[in-house]
């Protein structure tokens, strides 16, 4: 009977999550979504406290506390700027708690039977390996997304070899504490050995690949939490961490077709190195680059009837979105159309520039996705870059045997005048020169991200 | 045996309504859909609280370890999640 109850009231936490997840398929309803999650965590969590098994509870609520009140810090201190690093770390302690939670149900499983379940062994392996991997990779990423770790990728001769031994070497040690669940110090061994594998899967991988990496190492995450489940037989672990698994290769897909390119090209190839073969930067902007002042920039934004704002990693970087989101609301009041064109790779992780712009203010329907946008170039007056690059290089669409080939672009070429606010013209993440900057209806902006937009701020008023 | 394969439905089905609804989650929100999965990942807690309870000592160790780790992902993850959301708000 008790366990009926226990089940029931699991089940009803898993239906909460669904409908808290469906909940985030609109910004109107997204609020309560999350609250009806945090709603099914409580009833789970309060109903396992009535766990017969218990017999103790001063670790579980010192552990609640500690970690709620990190937890709480971490979600009130964090910038938004820097959420891709929170999620990679939220992913990483994921990972670690399934380490943890299967380590102790093999041993629990030892201490009651001499022959644990296969299911519980597989399962614990499992857990074990993916956990590692995520906390270890989601580690790699965070270190990377700081600049605490080269944001570069990180190369060295026999990397896939290695890669290679190691994956071998993880998948034997998986069948050895199957077959072996006596031996405990075999576990911890797996886990060695695949977080040494998580360090190397990520640390190849460059600064622009981020979002790909770090929504694969949400799902990893997930199929983590699932893997645990199977290990205690507990459904609403698997169901959650399956839903978490299949967001996370959704996004991962999303991403990977925004690069137009495959996962494992991500994973395990590099990009092809820029310029070779290809146009050199001289010959691209060879004297046909022109550059404007704020002010001038100003009088084309006084004269314009729709504009559109491209925002980029840059604009993360230098914290321009408020300068932005007032620039566009400057412009509004004045009768002039403002939009934003979201390339899905844009920033660090999915999604990251809606949330910048969400924090400076601007409502969700002007964040326009590229491929609806796309069509209305030939109807933009202007069209502001900042802090983008590659996402904009024509080049994707006109030189096939570029690196980027066949990557959508946002067709701000298509725009009557393209502004783009850069340091200088050193090339993105692709390596390659952007002959968007020497187009006929191109103006570059040098400086500083923010101090640029806020001295168009400041024309635009005076004039 | 039997366990397993009930598990593996289970799972199996989670799967596919995960794609069902995640799929229709607009480009705009999936930096929250990112944090509130990392909150309800922390459901390994439920795991977790069980192992600290019980009587060996060296479960309790992990059992506490995880509890701490899950519990910053979900306290972490939801009140994130609400801040950001908290932001997107319609054109007036």
């Amino acid at each position: 009977m008790y366990d009926i109850i226990i089940n029931f009231a699991y089940l009803i936490a898993s239906v909460l999550f669904i409908f808290g997840l469906k909940g985030l398929t609109h910004p109107r309803t997204a609020v309560r979504g999350n609250f009806l999650g945090a709603c099914g965590m409580f009833l789970a969590v309060v109903v396992t406290l009535t766990d017969r098994h218990i017999v103790s509870y001063e670790f579980i609520i010192l552990g609640i506390i500690i970690g709620g009140a990190i937890g709480a810090a971490l979600a009130i201190k964090i910038e938004m700027t820097a959420m891709p690093e929170l999620v990679a770390l939220l992913n990483g302690f994921g990972g670690a708690a399934s380490i943890f939670v299967a380590g102790a149900a093999l041993l629990e499983a030892d201490s009651i039977t001499n022959a644990p379940l296969l299911q519980l062994t597989i399962a614990t392996a499992a857990s074990g390996l993916i956990g590692a991997v995520t906390f270890w990779g989601s580690l790699v990423a965070f270190g990377k997304l700081q600049g605490i770790i080269s944001e570069n990728a990180v190369l060295f001769t026999g990397q896939q070899v290695i890669n290679a031994v190691l994956a071998v070497l993880v998948l034997g040690l998986s069948v050895g504490v199957v077959l072996h669940p006596e031996s405990f110090s075999l576990y911890w061994i797996l886990v060695g050995v695949a977080s040494v594998l998580g360090v190397l899967l990520v640390i190849p991988i460059g600064g622009a690949d981020m979002p790909v990496v770090v929504a694969l190492l949400n799902s990893y995450s997930g199929l983590a939490a699932a893997a645990t489940g199977f290990v205690l037989s507990n459904n609403v672990l698997i169901i959650t961490g399956s839903l978490v698994g299949a967001s996370g290769i959704i996004l991962t897909h999303i991403m990977c077709k925004a690069m137009n390119r495959s996962l494992t090209n991500v994973l395990f190839g590099v990009m092809a190195a820029g310029g070779d073969g290809g146009p050199t930067a001289d010959e691209v902007y060879g004297g046909k680059v022109k550059s404007a002042s704020p002010e001038e920039v100003a009088m084309l934004f006084d004269a314009a009837r729709r504009v559109v704002i491209v925002p980029g990693y840059g604009m993360a970087v230098s914290q321009a979105q408020h300068p932005v989101a007032s620039l566009a609301s400057l412009l509004e009041s004045r009768g002039t159309t403002v939009e934003y064109a979201i390339h899905p790779v844009a920033g660090r992780m999915p999604g990251h520039m809606n949330v910048l712009m969400a924090e400076a203010d601007v409502p969700y329907e002007s964040l326009k996705d590229m491929d609806d946008i796309n069509q209305t170039f030939d109807q933009v007056d202007v069209a502001l870059v900042i802090g983008a690059n590659d996402v904009v290089n024509p080049m994707a669409r006109t030189d096939p045997s570029s690196p980027i080939a066949g990557m959508p672009i946002i067709d701000v070429d298509k725009a009557k005048i393209v502004v783009v606010i850069k340091r200088s013209l050193s090339p993105g993440f692709a390596g390659i020169p952007n002959p968007l900057f020497a187009l006929e209806n191109s103006l570059m902006l040098f400086g500083d991200g923010k101090k640029m937009v806020l001295d168009i701020v400041a024309a635009l008023k005076e004039s | 045996m039997e366990m397993f394969i009930m598990s593996f439905t289970v799972f199996v089905l989670a799967i596919f309504v995960g794609f069902e609804i995640i799929t229709k989650i607009p480009p705009t929100l999936h930096t929250p859909l990112m944090s509130g999965s990392n909150a309800i990942s922390g459901i390994t807690l439920v795991g977790a609280i069980v192992s600290t309870g019980t009587e060996l000592w060296i479960t309790t160790v992990l059992g506490f370890l995880s509890v701490v780790l899950a519990s910053i992902n979900v306290v972490g993850g939801f009140m994130v999640t609400n801040r950001m959301l908290a932001m997107f708000r319609k054109k007036s």
